[in-house]
């Protein structure tokens, strides 16, 4: 039930208020199609071996028995794909080198992980493909696996790659893939006219975005050498890019059809079947269909990077902080690419802090090779920093927030990595917190206790394109190539309404293929409604502006004599003849043909975004079990187009974060084999363990975009483990610097803590 | 693999399909019955996604063989609204935001009516309960369960005006 009402604060019409999503009835009834939803005729099944050792040199791969098996059309390995290019490619929020990522497509000499693709199989059955697997040989040679970043930093560290080298090493060889260092002032001097000095260290786990969807591909080549990739994926356009890479056939030969999406959170932003769904069609001239099993997404997709973290902060009596240095080392995986370089530039972000320096170290470790989750790289460093900062305005005897808002950044105020800020909202969201019935509320009982913590994330801009058409009643269409992972139809809907005086319902937004519109980057880097919703913006003042001009020769009348109020266009000084956009729509074939208002964006502008959090929690003694009792944040949209689709970014990225906090995490053996790799022991967050997760929206218009959008998809996961860590604090007096904070994990603490023998808990 | 010809009641509907004994429910709807609707996530059981409602009972189509449902009643997502009527259910998925990615959501509304369908009346934690068997990655839960309370109010709603229209006539 749409509630079109005149907001008469933001002074729109139909952004801010909350319609029904236009593919929302294909969702609830089934109709939806996703990748895995796909099927065409003739089409066959493919499937992968994966190394079930995480370090191992490959010396033989026989597959002549697989092909023999009836029903077998094609097995491919390694040797079927070129050598990609040893360099850097940006691409989205990360960076691809396209040797690193043919390599994890498929191994070549080496298997890098437990799961890692070594060949690849395409018959007429699904069970026939998995048959066929068990009948290739492999020959390996094991090497010891290198799990941690402590163990692959160490001196006589087993290599994974001999060509890996760093600038500062010279011309030895390292699992160090890279060392940034960020520095301002000088850290030595800060910390001397400290008062107080907290130094600590952290451990947090290799988790996973966990989305419900496994990854898909159904990929079709032609005699004609054309190719159609239909997958679900974030990016299509980088589906195309990294496939084409990887092939090394033309982009131009691939289009790419996005599927309805079920999840991403940034970790389908790559590629892994949609190259091989396409070689081994190539391979066939078949349709190949290609849809991975939990254990293949959790072993071999790309989860984010388990990290060593190690702060120090200093402060004056007044709690002002003097001086930060943070040391980060990632987990890269099993390729270079950590996003240890965008922890660097997020861990301090909220805060004006004269002298500080940041290491961050990209380590390479035989783990799936990490991809994006959610404000990549920001969570863990913000675990260690915002705990950081909670122990020190303990000491001073601050409120935490009071905290936050006396050293908060704000307009004018530099970035650790950039230049000033212009308009932000962190400060608000502290004061919005402060103001919460929540942050009010009294919270009593026994082992309970409320804590806070912070966030920052950049945002994207990017480029994206978009195409408005004027239909024939008036109503129209908005084209883009955003796939809707959360609801970025309906705001760009929305804001094609607001500009057309259309009901949002009238507007009907498609997500096309990448041969039907322009350019368009990843839906990430919460990008979708800040740069695609700024192309619907500029396209819909585009065909604005030529139904003016439509208008004006039907009144012969001069284009900028024509104005456009409350939903009709009227001549100046001729105010009896308005005519509203459905009769203007129906004379558009005798003025001149149809109305399609285009932009292309590479969108500058983009608007930080901050969030707060507060979180009360109680302490179970005798298991160690942490239960979320109340949660609260407040976070700076900018502007909210779609409030209902706002606060549910807010509230999963939040939900998200306790899970990170709490239980989520890649346990592994001594062999380098992953114990967990299903959804009962890789342990998300269910309904019956979160309570219900109040919002505040907070609104400090982003002056980069024409209606103050930031972007709202990433942050709020960034401050929860810090928050429960400090809640933890609060309610059993231990502070937790290891992430999960899982029940034994809490006990051995309280134990330790309290002076008991910690044996007596779980190890 | 020798087939066998399966008889089974799928949302209202008699229906006979060929499978073979490996082939479990979820595949069969999915694959051998173009029912796409019901999704598959994890294939052991964990996620939900595959929910259905076998004679009665929630149970993850992944983790029943599709030979075992002959003569069974199957109700789907496919099967909830009536023609372009949406149940209440649907409705407050849509005006709650209750979906994001919408992958879960077949296998919630599932759960949900298996719910509702049992108690019409059910607590914010009888609610939280009953959708412990289905994961949703993209809202934290909050909507969707607001969804399922606002879902219920409107079916009490509905069935006491019924009730005392009936009452009504019977005065």
């Amino acid at each position: 039930m749409a509630t079109n009402t005149i907001d008469s604060s933001s002074g729109y019409r139909v952004i801010g208020t909350r319609p029904i999503r236009p593919d929302g009835v294909d969702k609830v009834t089934g109709r939806a199609k996703y990748g895995a939803d796909y099927a065409l005729p003739g089409m066959l099944h493919g499937k992968v071996l994966r190394s079930p050792h995480a370090h191992a040199r490959i010396k033989a791969i026989r597959f002549e028995r697989a092909l023999k098996l009836p029903g077998v059309k094609a097995v491919v390995t390694g040797k079927d794909l070129p050598e990609g290019e040893n360099k850097s490619v940006p691409l989205g929020e990360m960076s691809v080198n396209p040797r690193y990522l043919g390599h994890n497509i498929l191994a070549r000499d080496k298997a890098l992980y437990q799961g890692h693709a070594v060949a690849a199989v395409a018959a007429v059955g699904l069970h026939i493909a998995e048959q066929a697997l068990e009948l290739i040989e492999i020959e390996y040679e094991l090497l010891p696996p290198v799990m941690t970043v402590d163990e692959a930093m160490a001196n006589s560290a087993p290599i994974l790659d001999p060509e890996l080298r760093n600038e500062e090493q010279g011309d030895e060889p390292t699992n160090i893939a890279k060392h940034t260092q960020l520095k301002r002032g000088e850290t030595e001097a800060g910390f001397k006219s400290a008062q107080t000095v907290v130094e600590r260290e952290f451990r947090t786990a290799m988790v996973h975005q966990g989305y419900i969807e496994p990854h898909n591909a159904l990929a079709t080549y032609g005699s004609d050498g054309r190719a159609t990739i239909y997958c679900s994926t974030q990016g299509p356009f980088e589906v195309r890019g990294m496939s084409a890479a990887v092939l090394g056939v033309p982009v131009g030969s691939i289009k790419v059809v996005p599927a309805e999406i079920g999840g991403g959170f940034g970790g389908k932003t790559t590629v892994y079947l949609e190259p091989l769904a396409l070689l081994l069609a190539m391979k066939t001239g078949r349709p190949v269909k290609m849809v991975m099993t939990r254990a293949e997404v959790l072993r071999a997709s790309g989860p984010t990077s388990g990290s060593h973290i190690k702060v120090k902060m200093g402060c004056a009596r007044d709690g002002k902080i003097t001086a930060a240095c943070v040391w980060l080392a990632y987990e890269a995986g099993a390729f270079p690419g950590s996003p240890v370089a965008a922890a660097a530039m997020t861990v301090l972000a909220p805060y004006a802090i004269p002298n500080v320096l940041i290491d961050a170290y990209d380590v390479v470790v035989n783990r799936p090779k990490t991809a994006a989750y959610r404000a990549p790289g920001a969570t863990n460093a913000a675990f260690a920093a915002e705990t950081v900062i909670d122990e020190l305005a303990e000491r001073c005897g601050i409120d935490p927030l009071e905290m936050r808002i006396l050293n908060g950044a704000r307009e004018g105020t530099p970035h650790p990595a950039g230049p000033p800020y212009r308009r932000i909202g962190f400060i608000e969201t502290c004061e919005a917190i402060k103001n919460s019935p929540h942050y009010r509320s009294e919270l009593n009982g026994a082992n309970r206790g409320r804590g806070v913590a912070s966030g920052f994330w950049f945002n994207a801009g990017m480029q994206s394109a978009a195409m408005v058409n004027i239909h024939a009643d008036g109503t129209a269409s908005v084209v883009t190539g955003s796939p809707d992972i959360g609801g970025s139809r309906a705001s760009c809907a929305m804001i094609a309404a607001e500009v057309l005086g259309l009901e949002a319902e009238e507007v009907r937004p498609v997500v096309t293929d990448t041969d039907a519109i322009g350019h368009t980057d990843v839906t990430g880097g919460s990008r979708v409604t800040f740069a695609t919703g700024m192309a619907v913006f500029q396209a819909a003042e585009d065909a604005m502006r030529q139904l003016k001009e439509r208008a004006a020769k039907l009144w012969e009348c001069k284009p900028e004599e024509v104005e456009f109020r409350a939903g009709k266009f009227f001549a100046k000084g001729n105010p009896d003849a308005p005519i509203t956009i459905k009769e203007l729509a129906k004379r558009l074939p005798r003025t001149g043909g149809p109305v399609s208002g285009r932009a292309t964006v590479n969108a500058r502008g983009v608007g930080p975004a901050f969030a707060t959090t507060c979180i009360d929690v109680e302490v179970d003694l005798d298991t160690g079990k942490v239960e979320i009792l109340r949660c609260t944040v407040a976070q700076d949209a900018g502007r909210a187009i779609h409030p209902a689709y706002v606060e549910g970014q807010m509230q999963g990225g939040t939900a998200q974060g306790i899970g990170w906090a709490l239980n989520e995490e890649y346990v592994y053996d001594a062999q380098g084999r992953m114990l967990n790799a299903g959804l009962l022991d890789y342990r998300m967050p269910t309904c019956p363990d979160l309570p219900m997760i109040e919002t505040i929206i907070v609104e400090v218009p982003n002056p980069g975009h024409p209606l103050g959008v930031r972007g709202v998809g990433e942050v709020s996961i960034v401050p929860p483990p810090a928050a429960v860590a400090n809640a933890i604090y609060r309610a059993v007096g231990v502070r937790l610097t290891e992430l999960p904070m899982s029940p034994p994990r809490v006990l051995k603490a309280i134990l330790t803590h309290s002076g008991q023998p910690s044996a007596t808990a779980w190890s | 693999m020798t087939k066998e010809l399966i008889e089974a009641t799928i949302n209202g509907e008699p229906v006979e399909f060929l499978c073979e004994p490996r082939q479990s429910l979820l595949e069969v709807l999915r694959d051998v019955l173009n029912l796409t609707g019901t999704k598959e996530g994890c294939l052991t059981g964990d996620c939900g996604a595959c929910s259905v409602i076998l004679d009665g009972r929630v149970v993850c189509s992944c983790l029943v063989l599709g030979v075992e449902v002959a003569g069974g009643a199957i109700e789907t997502v496919e099967g909830l609204a009536e023609g372009t009527h949406l149940t209440e259910l649907q409705q407050t998925f849509l005006e709650d935001a209750a979906l994001q990615c919408g992958i879960c959501t077949p296998g919630f509304l599932i759960a949900a009516k298996a719910l509702l369908d049992s108690n019409p009346d059910p607590s914010e934690t009888e609610v939280r309960y009953a959708l412990a068997g289905n994961l949703c990655r993209c809202t934290g839960y909050d909507k969707i369960v607001r969804a399922v309370m606002d879902a219920a109010a409107l079916m009490r709603q509905r069935q006491s005006s019924s009730s005392s229209a009936k009452q009504g006539r019977e005065a």
